[in-house]
């Protein structure tokens, strides 16, 4: 029973770019793991599942953010978390998307 | 009959423009990969369905796109553009030691006889190759040795952007870099040497100074391959030895600043570049569009202007946006920053437009397909 307790199905919704380079027909993606639902676990598996977008959310060497990519969940700004934080429990839950945004930027 | 395909890659996506022989009559398709830039699209000369391009964003990075059916269908291949050990610094702007950087890849190379062999040019400068169709990329890291410590961005970047593969010579390659200079490689790319002798930049107090040139463009006739032709940031350049040493043959040029540059499919000494009025002003003189043709293979050039506009215009026609096809007469093509491309079918005596308002215009190639 304790394995199942860290199997998670996480929703993930990408920005309109991104869904379209990964091929899929929704803005929202549905994501299997298992183990602490971090930030880094879940671009793990985005990524695993999309190989096209390992470095498209973050940089392919440093790991980090890139600069024009967002992430929220639950209402809250998590761009700046560090990436084995813990996601909130409604992501972690499947009950809230990570939501990750290209920023506004440019006219 | 031979048919011809333009890649044209763009701001906002990729345009194939595809007509008969004639040149006249274009089919446009596109946006390709609508709202990504488009740095760069290449066809292998070894199977032309093989295309290659380069998509990119400031906010998603970089992928590198594939086709094997001539632009029909497209899909991701590698985009892990590693350095290989630790890349240091280079010079930035401002004088101080920037740690190196991918950002994107500015051109895309095939290789004349592996459809799944092609070289990228990228930014901050370096050139990878990949002999697995794109999949996976290996940098050729002897080029950063040639004092890359001292190399210095451009204001478009650090871009390695013109690729040359000698088609005598399966072991000698050119590659030039903004603001580094020309380099050459006799083995395939694991040695390096600059080929920056005759080049005179007024920024760089040293007047013999073998890197730090802002190239703009280098071109080459294959069946001429030692005979190199180079826009740099100011002054038109040629070379007889392969880059050994270069003189001037700017000439009766308005301007001698300009990116882009081609050299005519047949005639190894007629060469195309579109002045612009100055490194402060990328737009034409006197605001009219003109190509200069040199049949003499420089210094003395002659307008080309019959289709072109010839009053208020203020385009700029960037490095990677000139080519020829191999038809005869030898078909001329360039895109503008205004989102025009234009042909010239008989070798640049007459232009029209094929599109007038695409997104702005950052490459075109040309296949001359059978």
């Amino acid at each position: 029973m304790a394995a199942d307790l860290d199997r998670h199905t996480v929703r993930v919704v990408l920005p309109y770019h991104l869904y379209t380079l990964a091929r899929c027909s929704t803005t929202e993606v549905e994501l299997d793991l298992t183990g602490p639902v971090t930030l880094a676990a879940v671009l793990d598996a985005l990524e695993a599942a999309y190989p096209m977008l390992a470095g498209a959310v973050r940089d392919r060497v440093t790991g980090q953010r890139r600069p024009l990519v967002r992430f929220y969940a639950c209402q809250d700004d998590l761009s700046n978390i560090a990436p084995d934080a813990l996601l909130p429990y409604e992501v972690a839950a499947g009950r809230e998307p990570l939501v990750v945004v290209g920023a506004i930027a440019g006219g | 009959m031979p048919r011809i395909r333009v890649l044209v890659g763009t701001r906002k996506g990729a345009f194939i423009l595809t007509s008969d022989a004639a040149r006249n009559d274009w089919q446009v398709s596109g946006p390709h990969f609508g709202g990504w830039e488009i740095f760069h699209i290449a066809g292998s000369p070894a199977n032309p369905d093989r295309l290659y391009a380069s998509q990119t964003s400031s906010w998603f990075g970089q992928v590198i796109q594939r086709s094997d059916d001539g632009g029909a269908t497209w899909n991701p291949v590698g985009n892990d553009f590693a350095y290989v050990g630790d890349p240091g610094t280079h010079l930035y702007y401002d004088g101080t030691a920037k740690p190196w950087a991918f950002k994107r890849v500015w051109h895309l190379e095939p290789s004349p006889t592996d459809p799944d062999t092609v070289y990228a040019g990228v930014e901050d400068a370096a050139l990878f190759r990949s002999t697995d169709g794109g999949l996976t990329w290996q940098e050729l890291p002897a080029l950063r040795e040639q004092q890359g410590a001292k190399w210095m961005p451009g204001a478009g970047g650090m871009c390695l952007h013109t690729i040359l593969l000698d088609p005598v010579n399966p072991a000698r390659m050119y590659v030039a870099i903004s603001a580094a200079g020309a380099f050459r490689s006799d083995d395939g790319g694991a040695s390096w040497k600059p080929v920056n002798r005759g080049l005179h930049s007024q920024y760089i107090p040293d007047p013999q100074a073998e890197v730090g040139h802002c190239v703009h463009r280098i071109a080459m006739h294959p069946a001429r391959p030692e005979t190199l032709f180079m826009q740099k940031h100011w002054d038109v350049m040629r070379s007889d030895d392969a880059g050994d040493s270069w003189f001037e043959i700017s000439g009766n040029l308005p301007s001698d600043f300009g990116f882009a540059m081609a050299v005519h499919a047949h005639e190894p000494d007629t060469v195309y570049v579109v002045p612009i009025l100055s490194d402060s002003e990328h737009y034409p003189p006197e605001g009219k569009l003109r190509v200069y043709r040199s049949k003499a293979g420089g210094n003395a050039w002659e307008a080309l202007t019959d289709g072109l506009p010839q009053q208020h215009c203020y385009v700029n026609v960037l490095r990677d946006a000139m080519a020829v096809d191999s038809l005869d007469p030898c078909g001329v093509y360039f895109g503008t920053t205004g989102g025009q491309v234009y042909v010239s079918p008989d070798a640049g005596d007459h232009w029209q437009a094929i599109v007038r308002d695409l997104p702005a215009v950052l490459s075109v190639s040309v296949q001359t397909l059978p």
